[in-house]
């Protein structure tokens, strides 16, 4: 039932939607879907880099199972929970609140993890917050040069960007560089500020609230709050660029 | 170490490609593989085995070609596999064949009603203060320069700097003891200021500051 020599598994991508969120949350593999001798590179000459990892991890994951240290139930669910139950919707609500109640704003800038654990977006990676605000004078942007640290419980798993070495080299040396990627170019005269997350804090950038969107529910006003516009990457889309997008 | 994860101020990796976020159509993860990779290492992690620092402590330590080469989940699956070698949960020869080999060590795997529980409560770093912080808001401070061979927190591009304390967040476990395994070694914990000018010279942009978090050992009076 093992092959000798591993197959390539993993076919290119289809593009049918492969890895759409769907109710079990993974992509299943069949149970005498194993691969070994993942680790002789060099000695046959098959598949991409891609396909490499794809049996490697399947490999791995298989041996985690069979010797009884993880549980397939307790995958699924753990990419589940990230896949529909923590992103940066989240976020968004927290800004958008903050956009509304100046007391609420207070509490998020003086006390970012009470504020933020009072709606309810606790735990991993978010236990101890620190909100920054952007305002004409001043822009924020967040990075962990170190590693990936991110405020999963309000922005959910980091894009890939963020944790490759582009972002995570360059952003403290040249914002502006990286801005440009991004397309977002602000006054020369604004004073960028990065915060590198280097212990166990993390950050959100409070983005500023677009003009004409006076009287907005803070349901309305989270539709304009990206996911990059709390990293710093992106300003808050304007109510006119949402409408058209 | 100063290992390939310490990457501020280096260049040459082309630009930034951002993606779109989940909503608007981008993917959480890119290939099957990547569910899987961070699925395993979540609930791997939730053996109790090893704390978060070990787990970064391993992921630097590949060598610096292959970290800077390999895709984020590549890496954590990469350390993940060092850290079940090094704690006896797997063989090197079951890595190799993909087959058990040898008895599973007893531990508590993570029960799928559990995930939830335990995601969002999450894992508090900070501890109570046994003696008062050495340093005030407000005040200049030298960052040592210091390059331990393990787990280090305090990166390149801002040792042997001059900054701000620009914040006091109390008193948290010390990365560089807790990933050494020498236990928590709790510190105060401050946000750092530095000017773009003083990390970078003259070429510099004035106008950027860039702060770091650091522990009270990392630090001296400036």
């Amino acid at each position: 039932m093992f092959p000798a020599v591993p197959q390539p598994h993993e076919a290119p991508d289809d593009g049918a939607g492969r890895h759409a969120h769907d109710d079990h949350g993974r992509d299943r593999h069949a149970p005498d879907d194993h691969a070994h001798d993942h680790h002789g590179h060099g000695d046959h000459d098959h598949g991409s880099e891609l396909s490499e990892m794809a049996l490697r991890v399947r490999a791995l994951e298989s041996l985690l199972i069979e010797k009884g240290y993880v549980e397939e139930a307790t995958l699924d669910e753990l990419v589940q929970t990230y896949e529909q139950r923590i992103g940066p919707r989240n976020g968004a609500m927290v800004v958008a609140r903050a956009w509304i109640e100046p007391a609420f704003r207070q509490w998020l800038l003086q006390d970012a993890s009470a504020a933020i654990h009072s709606m309810g977006f606790t735990g991993r990676q978010g236990e101890h917050m620190v909100a920054v605000e952007n305002t004409p004078q001043v822009h924020n942007l967040v990075v962990c040069t170190l590693c990936s640290c991110y405020p999963w419980p309000v922005l959910g798993l980091p894009p890939t960007w963020y944790k490759s070495p582009p972002y995570r080299s360059r952003v403290v040396i040249d914002p502006h560089g990286v801005l440009a990627d991004f397309g977002l170019r602000l006054p020369p005269e604004t004073r960028i500020r990065v915060w590198d997350s280097t212990a166990e804090i993390r950050y959100l950038v409070i983005p500023m609230r677009p003009a004409g969107t006076d009287g907005w529910s803070a349901d309305e006003l989270a539709t304009l709050v990206s996911r990059d516009s709390m990293i710093g990457t992106a300003i808050a889309a304007t109510p006119a660029v949402k409408a058209t997008s | 170490m100063n290992g390939g994860q310490d990457l501020g101020g280096m260049m040459g990796f082309g630009p930034v490609r951002p993606e779109q976020e989940p909503k608007d159509g981008g993917q959480l993860f890119h290939e099957p593989w990547e569910q899987s990779a961070f699925a395993i290492t979540l609930a791997a992690g939730g053996l109790g085995l090893w704390n978060i620092d070990q787990s970064r402590q391993m992921r630097e330590s590949l060598h610096p070609a292959d970290y800077l080469r390999a895709s984020y989940y590549e890496i954590w699956v990469k350390g993940l596999e060092r850290l079940l070698l090094e704690r006896g949960l797997l063989t090197a020869d079951e890595l190799a064949s993909g087959r058990v080999h040898e008895p599973p060590v007893p531990v508590k795997p993570l029960p799928a009603a559990q995930v939830w529980p335990s995601l969002s409560r999450g894992t508090p770093y900070s501890r109570p203060p046994q003696t008062p912080g050495r340093f005030k808001v407000g005040e200049s401070v030298r960052t040592r320069n210091e390059h331990p061979v393990g787990h280090t927190r305090l990166p390149r591009y801002v040792r042997d700097k001059v900054g701000t304390i620009e914040r006091c967040h109390g008193v948290f476990v010390f990365a560089d003891s807790n990933a050494a395994g020498a236990g928590e070694a709790p510190q105060w914990l401050y946000t750092v200021r530095f000017n773009g000018r003083d990390l970078w010279g003259d070429g510099g942009d004035p106008l950027l500051t860039v702060s770091v978090d650091a522990w009270e050992s990392y630090l001296v009076p400036a």
